[in-house]
């Protein structure tokens, strides 16, 4: 007779090919499914882990739908007011330059609002990283036009669509800051498929690494979806994503070891 | 050693901030107090004590600085002048909120708007009302002499981390230009130990650290509402800073601060010299108002006139305190302009005669 093969036989170390990193906290994360703000911190947590740097790491969060981030990571934070998390950011660097820092922004939260700490900071050298999610809308006051938005998509705010005419045009910040003598290392990329997510942490570890450098600013640009803000389901969102966000904000790197990769 | 030196106001913050051990300053310039920040980078602070300056890119960037090194539990101070000040309220309040210890100076010039770049003390109730939203306090300091704004800056300090709250030294242009000499203390080193809450970085033996605002809960939200209240009423109880002139045998009083305070003290002569007794309180913290020793004296003068360089503002915390007992009244010069001792001697002529 046969044994039955039970899940004990089978959650077994050695046959552990995945697990949660121990830098993400028991905490239920608050996004919506699909959202990629879950896989990005996930991210971020595993690179510390790796890099074995939590007691090095600071991190300060925004004001927007990652403003709870320090619920989930369990490494020292700081909440910023609404755009100044490059502000604050600089001071932590400043005073303990052996630390790692980072920000993690929205679009609103870096592109609108806080655009001039965002600018300064890149343009100073401020030797830290921001991560900068982008999903084209300010998610968590309910899908209002941010500085990303495409022209004619539609938000809460633009609910004909943006107007260009109108409204102005989107921001394209990444480029803008790459152009900065300041920043030392600027990619975009995205997290909503295995290969873009390893990618992506590639990119994160990079930026990390960086520091070590005490060259000038990294920034790595996610885009993500909004599925509940661009109401639409997550695949949809994320298709909608590549066809429509992409072309806009391309993929991949901007600027490595200072310079700017020409793409022209 | 103590050292004898012939300094701006401005400068002496400047000067007593290296020597207070402070780790940052942060700002933006505006007259007149930019030579705050003059003085630093011309100082290089770095060399002599490790202390960071840096101009920031507004004074709302500035502010956010001051909050990013507050909560790595080191000392850190800002200036500006009202419109900056302005400004700089929303960091204010994030960092009432977020128990941060600051120091904030204001060199106080006339407004509103854009108004003067002379000395005014039209921002007492920005200063001690809380200022940016929600409900908080600032410890309001209000010095009258160079010599007070060298030493209120390490007492600023060490008020600021023992309440976990941001202190204010309210000045203005008169103040923050005059020279006089100053007596600086000597060189405090830098803190090596920072406070538990901190943000330096979790190490294994601890829980991490959040530095945050942010309570979404309504219930927890309230209590710590509860908890920083608490706090301001402890700073009333044990806080509370004033000094009196010539009030043993004062039938009339004046009631002022800073420059005017400087101003008043004249006056006093002047009235005393043609028979007029008269005395002054100055209050030194503008919160916690020194509303018991404003009572205590209602009960003995006459009258008082609170002299101040604004349409008067800080005459309603004298009024609360006198409680109706004696008359108050107020007086004072507006967009910086300064009062001579003589004008505020007339007015509290003009007061007695209302009153007899």
């Amino acid at each position: 007779m046969t044994k039955r093969i039970s899940a004990d036989d089978i959650v077994k170390e050695e046959n552990l090919v995945y697990k949660k990193t121990s830098l993400l906290t028991k905490n239920v994360m608050h996004y919506c499914p699909g959202c990629g703000h879950g896989t990005l911190h996930r991210l971020i947590a595993e690179v510390i882990e790796e890099m074995n740097i939590q007691s090095e790491t600071i991190g300060i969060t925004p004001v927007g739908c990652s403003v709870l981030m320090y619920n989930y990571l369990d490494i020292d934070m700081q909440g910023a007011a609404h755009g100044r998390a490059p502000a604050l950011a600089t001071a932590v660097k400043r005073l303990m330059p052996g630390k790692y820092v980072f920000t993690y922004q929205g679009d609103g939260d870096l592109a609108a609002i806080g655009t001039a700490e965002t600018i300064h900071a890149c343009n100073r050298g401020e030797n830290f990283t921001i991560f900068f999610i982008n999903n084209g809308i300010y998610g968590m006051t309910g899908g209002q036009m941010a500085p990303t938005t495409l022209p004619e998509m539609r938000s809460s705010t633009s609910p004909y669509g943006r107007d260009v005419k109108m409204m102005g045009n989107p921001l394209n910040i990444t480029e803008l800051v790459a152009r900065l003598p300041g920043t030392y290392y600027v990619t975009r990329q995205a997290v909503h498929t295995p290969a873009n997510v390893r990618k992506a942490k590639k990119a994160i570890r990079q930026a990390f690494e960086s520091q070590k450098l005490n060259k000038g600013l990294s920034l790595v640009e996610i885009l993500s979806n909004c599925n509940s803000g661009w109401k639409m389901s997550p695949l949809q969102a994320n298709k909608w994503m590549v066809e429509n966000m992409f072309p806009f904000y391309p993929i991949g790197d901007i600027k490595l070891e200072g310079k700017l990769l020409d793409k022209e | 050693m103590k050292e004898l030196k012939l300094m701006k106001g401005n400068e002496a913050i400047a000067e007593a901030a290296i020597r207070a051990g402070a780790d940052a300053y942060f700002g933006y310039p505006i007259t007149p107090q930019s030579e705050i920040l003059e003085y630093l980078m011309l100082e290089r602070p770095h060399e002599r004590t490790g202390m960071i300056v840096l101009q920031a890119e507004s004074e709302v960037a500035a502010i956010n600085m001051v909050y990013g090194g507050a909560a790595c539990g080191r000392k850190v101070i800002t200036s500006s002048s009202s419109p900056g000040i302005s400004l700089k309220q929303e960091g204010i309040s994030y960092m009432a909120g977020s128990e941060l210890p600051c120091l904030v100076v204001n060199v106080v010039r006339g407004g509103p708007g854009l108004g003067t770049i002379q000395p005014s003390q039209s921002d007492y109730f920005q200063a001690v009302k809380g200022g940016g939203h929600g409900d908080y306090r600032l410890l309001v300091l209000a010095p009258q002499s160079v010599q007070e704004m060298a030493d209120f800056v390490g007492l600023g300090f060490d008020l600021a981390f023992k309440y976990r709250n941001p202190v204010m030294i309210l000045t203005d242009g008169a103040l923050g230009q005059m020279m006089e000499k100053v007596w600086f203390d000597e060189q405090k080193p830098r803190q090596t130990v920072f406070p538990s809450w901190a943000t330096t970085g979790k190490s294994t033996d601890r829980e991490r650290n959040i530095i945050t605002s942010l309570n979404l809960d309504s219930l927890k939200q309230e209590k710590h509402n509860q908890k920083i209240q608490d706090k301001y009423k402890k700073m009333k109880e044990n806080e509370v800073r004033f000094e009196k002139i010539e009030c043993d045998n004062a039938e009339y009083l004046f009631i002022a601060y800073g420059t005017s305070a400087r101003i008043c003290q004249k006056s006093v002569q002047l009235a005393r010299e043609r028979g007029i007794k008269a005395g002054l309180l100055r209050p030194i913290t503008l919160f916690p108002f020194p509303e018991k020793a404003v009572l205590e004296l209602a009960n003995l003068v006459k009258g008082m006139l609170a002299v101040e360089m604004s349409t008067g503002q800080m005459v309603e915390d004298v009024k609360l305190a006198v409680k109706g007992k004696v008359k108050v009244e107020h007086f004072g010069r507006m967009g910086g302009v300064i009062p001579s001792p003589d004008e505020i001697l007339i007015a509290l002529e003009n007061l007695i005669k209302k009153i007899s």
